[in-house]
C-alpha cells in the first residue's frame, strides 16, 4: 500500500487521484502509525502553516515515518512536506520537524537584488542543477516548468536533487537513499510533475 | 547573410518564474457556453474535454466558472467538477456560487485545486479565512468584478451580483481586505474593458498589484498576444485570464505564449 499521510493541511485529493492515474492501484489516505509501518510507501503531502506538522507527532507519526525510513520505506514529501524533512521552519519555530536534512526552511526576503520581491512564490517555474544521480528526477531535463504555491524554502545543500531560482536559489526537490522530497506540486505540474510522480512510484 | 536561425528562440528557457496565462470556462447546466453579444448563448462543449484540450495546449491553469444559478444546477457542477478533475494536471480553479466553507469543501472533495468567490465573500468577509483556514490561503481566489469612477483608477468600485450592484468600496481597499484576511490570489475583471478585446485596464491592475503582495490575475479584455505582454509588464499582472480569445475552438495557447515571450515576458514554453 502507498500510504498517503492526511494531518489535515489541506486537500489530498489531487495528489491520491494523481498517484492513482500513474498506476498506482492500492492507495490509502491514512492518519495510522501501524499502516504507515506496513507500507510499501509512504507520502506526505500539507499546504498551509508549518504549525500543522505538530500533529505528526501528537498522533505518533513522526516516530512511525522514523521507523519506516529507517527500514527502507520510500518516503516522498510534498511542499510542506518536504520542509518537515529539515531541522523545521521559521514559519512555526516551536515545532520540529523530521530533521533527516540539515537546515532550516526559512522565508522569501522581501528584497532581494535591490528589488521587491513578492511571495508566496505562485506559478510555474524551472528545475535546474539537476542532480545527476538523482533517481526521483530521472528523464526530467533541466529548465523543465514545474508549479509551486509556498512563501517559506528549504535552503539549497549536498541533498538538494534541484533547485528554482527565485530571490535566489532554493531546495525544487532533496533526495537522499529512499527520502524525498519536492517544494513543488507534482500532481498539478502536467507532465514533468507525472514524470516524479512514475520515478517514485518505480523506486 | 543568411536568416538568423530561429532554433534558440523556440527553445529559450527563462530560468524565471513565469507569467500565467488561464483559460477560463464558463459552464452552464454541465455545458461550456459563451454568449454573443449578450443576445444569444450557444453551447461550445463538454467542460472535461475543453479543460484537457486548454492543459494540453499550453494553458497554465484552467478556471472553471459556474454561471448556473439554480440549486440544481449545483449538483450538477459537483459532477461536472469530477468529470474535469479526472485526468487534469494543471491547476483547477472552481467559481461561482459558493457561499460557505461547506460549499467549498464541497468543490475541493470534486478535485478542485483553488476556489474563486466574488459577491459571498463581499457580504461576508469571514469566508475568506474560514475557507483558508481549512484548505490554504493558496486554495482560495477573492474575484473583484471592478469599474473605474469618474477619477478614474483611483476611485474603481467594486460590483457584485454579476455586476449588477455598485457596492460603493474601493477596488484597492477590498483588495488590500482581501489579503489581510487570508487570500490567496486576487482575480481582479475589469467591466470596463470586459469583452471588448482591445486590451486589459492595465492602469487599474497595476494599482492593485501594487497594494497587495499576493499574485493578481488580471481579467477582462484580452485580444491579443500584445495585450497579454502589456498587462504582465505595465499592469504588473502575475498571470492574465481569458475567456473569448479561446473561443471558437482555439485551445492551443502555444502560439500566443510564444509570442508573449518574444516581447520579454518569461512564459512556461516547451524546451
Amino acid at each position: 500500500m502507498i500510504a498517503v499521510i492526511d494531518y489535515k493541511a489541506g486537500n489530498l485529493t489531487s495528489v491520491v487521484k494523481a498517484l492513482r492515474f500513474q498506476g498506482a492501484v492500492d492507495v490509502g489516505v491514512t492518519q495510522s502509525p501501524d499502516e504507515v509501518l506496513r507500507a510499501d510507501k509512504v507520502v506526505l503531502p500539507g499546504v498551509g502553516h508549518f504549525r500543522a506538522t505538530q500533529l505528526l507527532e501528537d498522533l505518533g507519526l513522526t516516530q512511525a515515518t522514523r521507523e519506516a525510513v529507517a527500514a527502507g520505506t520510500p518516503l516522498l514529501g510534498i511542499c510542506v512536506g518536504l520542509q518537515w524533512l529539515y531541522a523545521g521552519s521559521t514559519e512555526a519555530p516551536e515545532v520540529p520537524g523530521l530533521g533527516h536534512f540539515t537546515g532550516e526552511c526559512e522565508h522569501f526576503p522581501p528584497i532581494y537584488d535591490g528589488q521587491d520581491l513578492k511571495s508566496p512564490h505562485v506559478g510555474w517555474n524551472s528545475l535546474e542543477q539537476i542532480r545527476g544521480d538523482s533517481r526521483l528526477l530521472r528523464g526530467v531535463a533541466p529548465g523543465s516548468f514545474v508549479y509551486y504555491t509556498h512563501s517559506w524554502r528549504a535552503p539549497v545543500s549536498p541533498d538538494t536533487a534541484a533547485v528554482t531560482l527565485y530571490g535566489g536559489a532554493f531546495t525544487g526537490a532533496v533526495e537522499r537513499g529512499n527520502v524525498m522530497g519536492v517544494q513543488f506540486h507534482p500532481e498539478k505540474s502536467a507532465e514533468t510533475g507525472r514524470q516524479v510522480l512514475k520515478n517514485f512510484l518505480d523506486f | 547573410m543568411g536568416q538568423v536561425p530561429r532554433l534558440r528562440e523556440k527553445c529559450r528557457c527563462h530560468r524565471l518564474l513565469t507569467k500565467r496565462v488561464i483559460a477560463c470556462l464558463d459552464v452552464r447546466g454541465g455545458r461550456v457556453v459563451k454568449g454573443i453579444q449578450f443576445v444569444g448563448i450557444i453551447d461550445a462543449g463538454d467542460p472535461a474535454e475543453l479543460a484537457h484540450r486548454h492543459a494540453r495546449g499550453g494553458a497554465d491553469e484552467i478556471v472553471l466558472l459556474d454561471i448556473t444559478a439554480t440549486h440544481e444546477g449545483r449538483g450538477m457542477l459537483l459532477d461536472t467538477v469530477k468529470r474535469t478533475a479526472e485526468a487534469l494536471f494543471v491547476p483547477f480553479t472552481v467559481g461561482g456560487g459558493i457561499r460557505s466553507a461547506d460549499d467549498a469543501a464541497a468543490v475541493f472533495d470534486a478535485g478542485a485545486d483553488k476556489v474563486s468567490i466574488n459577491s459571498s465573500a463581499i457580504a461576508r468577509p469571514k469566508l475568506i479565512g474560514e475557507i483558508g483556514g481549512s484548505f490554504g490561503a493558496q486554495a482560495v481566489i477573492v474575484a473583484i468584478d471592478a469599474r473605474r469612477g469618474p477619477a478614474g483608477v483611483a476611485d474603481a468600485e467594486v460590483y457584485v451580483s454579476g455586476g449588477r450592484k455598485a457596492t460603493g468600496i474601493r477596488v484597492v481597499d477590498w483588495a488590500r481586505e482581501a489579503e489581510q484576511r487570508g487570500a490567496g490570489e486576487i482575480l481582479l475583471t475589469s467591466m470596463d474593458t470586459d469583452g471588448m478585446r482591445h486590451g486589459f485596464d492595465c492602469e487599474l491592475t497595476r494599482a492593485v498589484s501594487e497594494a497587495v503582495q499576493i499574485p493578481v490575475i488580471a481579467s477582462g479584455g484580452a485580444g491579443s498576444a500584445a495585450d497579454f505582454a502589456e498587462v504582465f509588464t505595465a499592469g504588473k499582472a502575475d498571470a492574465a485570464l481569458a475567456a473569448s480569445i479561446f473561443h471558437f475552438g482555439v485551445t492551443d495557447s502555444r502560439a500566443l505564449k510564444a509570442e508573449v515571450a518574444r516581447s520579454g515576458v518569461p512564459m512556461r514554453l516547451p524546451c
